[in-house]
């Protein structure tokens, strides 16, 4: 008798997508996927696709899927997740999308708790427009915008989005995994897992920041991406859960809930 | 009841159940009423960040085949308009009202319909067009809600109501109709709400085969050819064979237009209103048979003279005059009398 150890989650698509090689979107989606067939949300499930590289994820995802524009995506989810809050709705959303054009999206998105879930890919470039300064890629990290590398004079420093977030008092889970690296694959699920239970539970906003690599911006082979975001992303970019919606609030308030 | 007041109570008799917006002068008592309102029915009202936010909240709550609104004035309106846009191409259902202040820029907090423009025309980027209800009351202000909701549903496509500042802010009796059960309205097979039983639905403004974008403007236009024929509204006052001047005016402006032709009327003037309700799509056909009646044609609006151009292709070859006022200035009935006398006595001499 054979059984089956591997095989492709219900929760994607048979068909082939239009990721680079070496590129890490392939595992991110598969993971996302895998979450949403364990927890069994795929048929209440709605994602949200940004403008960027997974701009064409509702043809790889196998559930319900509206497309957003560029950095909107927490709005578009806040709209579908308060006027439903049955379904299961998650953004897929870039360093470009999220952390510059919608900054205040996400910040907001955040700042009310909307409980939703947010894949947030760093691969600290632009991808789809060809390699542009993103708001995460690193000091003196080349770029076409960037020919001489990361100005940090002019261009500030990269916009570390866990960090921002999780400073806000409102309870969420912020958490940054890596995919970079074998190891980091496994953890990441469970983060992901986590952040989806947490949404299934009616508790949190939840988002989930994924320390990626771009090997055809980068310049680079993709073992020397995976690398290269060892040697320089992530002592910038720590791996670890940021918040929780279990921690303490911070002395001052007076209530939990607030308001009456 | 209050205009902007008498805007919400109408979306919640219509269904509606939610709102997303930003407060902006001169419309904030709509947010403000839903947001005490919306309680008592299960509905919700959310401040969004952001007019920009706002729209894609819309945009997000449209997409899940609910009857959702959202309300501005001018400069809000343009923040919308990159939505408006998404909206417009994804066929979403949804309903903006447009309490019009004065512009350009920050420009003023005071009526206007300096945004004819806008909302008749440059709604957003792209081949797209929304139909535009101009309501000249309180009573209109409300129905016109009620049927901004019915249209985005008929054709799957923004609705917005156009109000200039005096319709938000005036004080006018109002009718409102039998409260709609939201429970009751047809699903919407389109609509994004979980797969299962089904295939996914996708949402999505993207078409990146030129093929596909062409058939998707090409369906759209026929859409937008049949709201052209068949949902044009507009009204017509005083109106005789041998007019001596037909005067177009639309929102509260042909209210003052009537006034003046009333009074005039009494010293043997022969005046005619042509009232616009639906701006886009405009009434052209209606507007040139009635203009072939009239020795004279004048526009008056509190704009520069935004709605000339569409007189003009009601009635080819025709002169059309203009009167207006600008920055958030109302003119009296005598104002516009004057205007009216001044003309006819020149046999339309300027």
């Amino acid at each position: 008798m054979v059984n089956t150890i591997f095989s492709r989650p219900e929760s994607l698509r048979d068909v082939p997508t239009h990721y680079c090689p070496g590129c890490t979107h392939g595992i991110t989606h598969r993971l996302v996927a895998e979450v949403l067939d364990e927890l069994n949300i795929r048929e209440r499930a709605v994602g949200v696709a940004p403008v960027g590289c997974a701009v064409l994820a509702y043809n790889y995802f196998n559930c319900d899927f509206v497309e957003a524009s560029h950095g909107r995506a927490p709005a578009m989810a806040t709209g579908i997740k308060r006027t439903r809050p049955d379904l299961i709705v998650f953004t897929y959303q870039g360093d470009g999308d999220l952390a510059s054009i919608g900054t205040a999206e996400i910040f907001h998105a955040a700042n009310r708790g909307e409980k939703f879930t947010v894949i947030f890919v760093n691969n600290a470039i632009y991808g789809m427009t060809g390699g542009q300064m993103a708001p995460t890629t690193m000091p003196g990290q080349v770029a076409t915008t960037c020919p001489f590398g990361r100005d940090v004079s002019s261009a500030g420093y990269p916009v570390r989005v866990c960090e921002v977030l999780s400073a806000l008092t409102t309870p969420a889970y912020i958490v940054r995994v890596k995919m970079n690296e074998p190891a980091g694959i496994p953890a990441a699920k469970k983060a992901l897992r986590k952040a989806f239970t947490y949404q299934v539970e009616g508790r949190c906003f939840s988002l989930v920041e994924f320390v990626s690599t771009c090997p055809t911006n980068w310049g680079m082979k993709p073992i020397k991406a995976c690398e290269w975001a060892t040697s320089d992303m992530i002592p910038y970019y720590p791996i670890k859960e940021f918040k929780t919606p279990d921690d303490p609030l911070p002395p001052g308030l007076k209530t939990k809930e607030g308001g009456k | 009841m209050k205009g902007n007041e008498a805007i919400g109570e109408a979306a919640v008799r219509a269904g509606c159940r939610f709102f997303f917006g930003y407060p902006i002068t001169p419309q904030s008592e709509v947010p403000e009423y839903l947001a005490k309102r919306f309680p008592e029915v299960g509905g919700l009202y959310l401040q969004a960040e952001s007019e920009v936010a706002a729209v894609n909240m819309l945009y997000g709550a449209g997409c899940t085949g609910t009857r959702v609104l959202t309300t501005s004035s001018s400069p809000g309106i343009s923040l919308m308009s990159e939505g408006m846009s998404y909206i417009a191409a994804t066929e979403i259902p949804v309903v903006f009202v447009n309490i019009v202040r004065a512009g350009p820029g920050l420009g003023g907090i005071l009526p206007s319909q300096g945004d004819y423009w806008q909302a008749t025309r440059g709604m957003g980027h792209g081949d797209f067009r929304i139909l535009v209800l101009a309501p000249a009351s309180v009573q209109e202000a409300a129905d016109f809600v009620r049927l901004a909701f019915d249209l985005a549903d008929k054709y799957t496509n923004p609705v917005m109501v156009l109000g200039d500042g005096i319709i938000g802010q005036m004080m006018e009796p109002v009718d409102f109709p039998e409260m709609i059960d939201p429970k009751s309205f047809p699903e919407k097979p389109w609509a994004v709400t979980g797969c299962k039983g089904r295939e996914p639905n996708i949402l999505t403004s993207l078409f990146l085969d030129p093929l596909v974008l062409e058939q998707v403007n090409v369906r759209l236009k026929k859409k937008y050819d049949r709201m052209e024929a068949e949902e044009k509204r507009w009204e017509e006052y005083n109106i005789s064979d041998d007019m001596q001047l037909l005067v177009f005016a639309y929102g509260t402006v042909s209210r003052i237009v009537k006034t003046a032709i009333d009074d005039l009327a009494a010293k043997g003037y022969k005046i005619g209103l042509f009232r616009p309700i639906t701006v886009y799509p405009y009434a052209y056909e209606a507007a040139g048979k009635v203009a072939a009646k009239a020795k004279l044609l004048m526009s008056v609006e509190l704009s520069t003279g935004q709605m000339v151009d569409d007189v003009k292709l009601s009635a080819p070859g025709r002169e059309v005059h203009f009167f207006g006022r600008q920055g958030g200035i109302i003119p009296t009935p005598e104002e516009v009398g004057n205007e009216f006398v001044k003309l006819i006595d020149s046999g339309g001499k300027k």
